[in-house]
């Protein structure tokens, strides 16, 4: 069964480095979660500053707005989709990542099958 | 036909533990479940019993599941570890009886994913066999509520596919926690109403039990287990002496202590040594503390100061504001009530506790035995106002009537 793990990151403290998150922790986990085979696909996402936002009305009309958007409390950093047996596993991974520490959070959501 | 229903009700539990983990969800073997219950209750008092009853009640539950996926496939494909447990040998049933699975049925029931609200009513739903109209009642909900949120837990375990498993032994200490507690919220509700006109729901007690019971079986090793079926044998042990003849609230000062069950008390009491034995955990020390009151002749003569020490190894273990209460309501029978309101008074911006009606009711009879009358009464009346059921309004009224003729 498919769950995205989407990997929020936490309000960054300048004082305290996180803890579990240095690059090298997510080059670890990458490695071990990559080399377990689970892994389906997986991007991390360019800072938040290049987003761009697109909407379009009822009447056609394409509105395309700057992001970042004010309060946005989590901020969507990156995301695996991972093929794993059931949810116990998935959550096991999830706590795993280091997207998971120092205020961040991982919402694991599985792929809808039709 | 009641007896045999009865039967049916221990039987059931294991029946449906066992589908379900079989086919993955939980409403295909509720469903066949009851179908070959239903089965049997018609076939076997015109066949006899089969020599083997639960081999033969999974067998027709298997074959009516099995049928039913044949005959609707959008179903079954949504059950995708379906064809690999369809192709797999049936469970052997050994000596007639099921293999016992309910033990992953707890764990799944009171799986962390699942909303808190929920996992108290899957569990008395799945493992105690009450039907959604009792699980309502038990919750204080219209049954049109719980029927909803019975199909939305299900609906998550099947859809998110939260396995039933018991979890590995080093996973053990943070899973079983959540287990027990769903046990213990279900007996606090039965110990003390959160509303309605009894003071207690004998009924939700004793399903408590019953379930610990069953996890004391499947569990036997796991001191915590142990120590929470203790500490509820030993409270409900004074079930019938908590409550007058018109179902006032008595106080464990007042009760007739020959009225306590002696048999749970000795019970509960072995159960005690064997929990605290290697290190104890919150329930089992919380049993210790109820074994002491249990043990003692009257209230005068409680070891007190053993209370004491044991709620300072519980609020290491668990630093709650309602321990601590506890705490200080010991403390004050020990070393008197300034002692014991000096830290209530400590406690007073706990936000778990203004709202608290026992925190407000201890803080008054403190007040009222220090004769602060003026304060004893604005105290009895927030434990008034946050009373939960009649009898423990009634009780503050009491209060309030007795302070102003004093």
């Amino acid at each position: 069964m498919k769950y995205m793990l989407l990997i929020n990151a936490g309000e960054l403290d300048t004082e305290n480095a996180p803890v579990g998150c240095e690059p090298e922790d997510w080059m670890r986990f990458d490695k071990e979660i990559t080399d377990s085979g689970v892994v389906v696909a997986s991007e991390s996402l360019a800072d938040l500053v290049t987003a761009t936002r697109v909407q379009v009305a009822n009447d056609g009309k394409r509105t395309v707005t700057d992001g970042p958007f004010a309060e946005t409390r989590e901020v969507l950093g990156g995301f695996y989709v991972i093929d794993v047996p059931d949810l116990d596993v998935a959550l096991d991974w999830a706590a795993k990542c280091p997207g998971s520490r120092a205020g961040g959070s991982v919402l694991v959501r599985p792929v809808a099958e039709f | 036909m009641d007896q045999v229903e009865a039967v049916f009700r221990e039987e059931r539990g294991r029946l449906l533990a066992a589908l379900a983990r079989r086919f993955g969800d939980l409403d295909l073997a509720e469903e066949v479940t009851s179908e070959a219950i239903e089965a049997a209750l018609v076939r076997w008092p015109v066949d006899g019993v089969p020599p083997n009853p639960g081999g033969w009640l999974m067998t027709t539950a298997r074959r009516k599941a099995v049928d039913r996926l044949r005959r609707d496939q959008v179903y079954a494909a949504k059950l995708a570890v379906l064809q690999v447990d369809m192709d797999r040998a049936a469970p052997q049933a050994t000596g007639g009886e099921l293999p016992d699975e309910r033990l992953q049925l707890f764990f799944t029931c009171a799986h962390p994913a699942l909303a808190a609200e929920d996992r108290g009513a899957l569990t008395l739903r799945c493992l105690a066999g009450l039907t959604t109209p009792e699980v309502a009642r038990a919750f204080l909900v219209p049954t049109a509520t719980m029927a909803k949120r019975i199909v939305r837990a299900k609906q998550k375990i099947r859809d998110a596919r939260i396995p039933f498993r018991v979890p590995d032994p080093h996973e053990l200490p943070e899973r079983l926690p959540g287990v027990l507690q769903v046990v213990y919220s279900v007996f606090t509700e039965g110990y003390a109403a959160s509303s309605g006109p009894y003071l207690q729901r004998l009924d939700l007690a004793e399903e408590a039990i019953r379930l610990a019971r069953i996890l004391h079986r499947l569990l036997p090793a796991e001191r915590e287990v142990t120590g929470l079926l203790a500490l509820m044998l030993l409270v409900h042990a004074r079930r019938d002496a908590r409550t007058g003849p018109d179902g006032s609230l008595v106080l464990l000062e007042d009760q007739d202590r020959d009225r306590w069950d002696h048999e749970l008390i000795a019970e509960g009491r072995g159960l005690v040594v064997t929990a605290l034995t290697g290190g104890a955990g919150p329930y089992a020390v919380q049993a210790a503390i109820a074994a002491l009151h249990d043990e003692a002749a009257d209230f005068a003569k409680t070891d007190w100061a053993q209370i004491v020490e044991l709620y300072d190894v519980l609020l290491e273990l668990d630093p709650s504001p309602v321990v601590a209460l506890n705490r200080a309501a010991a403390i004050a029978m020990r070393d008197g009530a300034e002692a014991g309101l000096a830290l209530l008074d400590e406690l007073a911006d706990e936000p778990r506790l203004r709202d608290y009606h026992p925190f407000a009711l201890a803080r008054a009879d403190l007040l009222h035995r220090l004769g602060r009358l003026p304060e004893a009464t604005a105290a009895y009346e927030s434990a008034l106002r946050l009373a939960g059921s009649e009898p423990e309004r009634a009780h503050a009224r009491d209060r309030l009537a007795s302070m102003e003729q004093t």
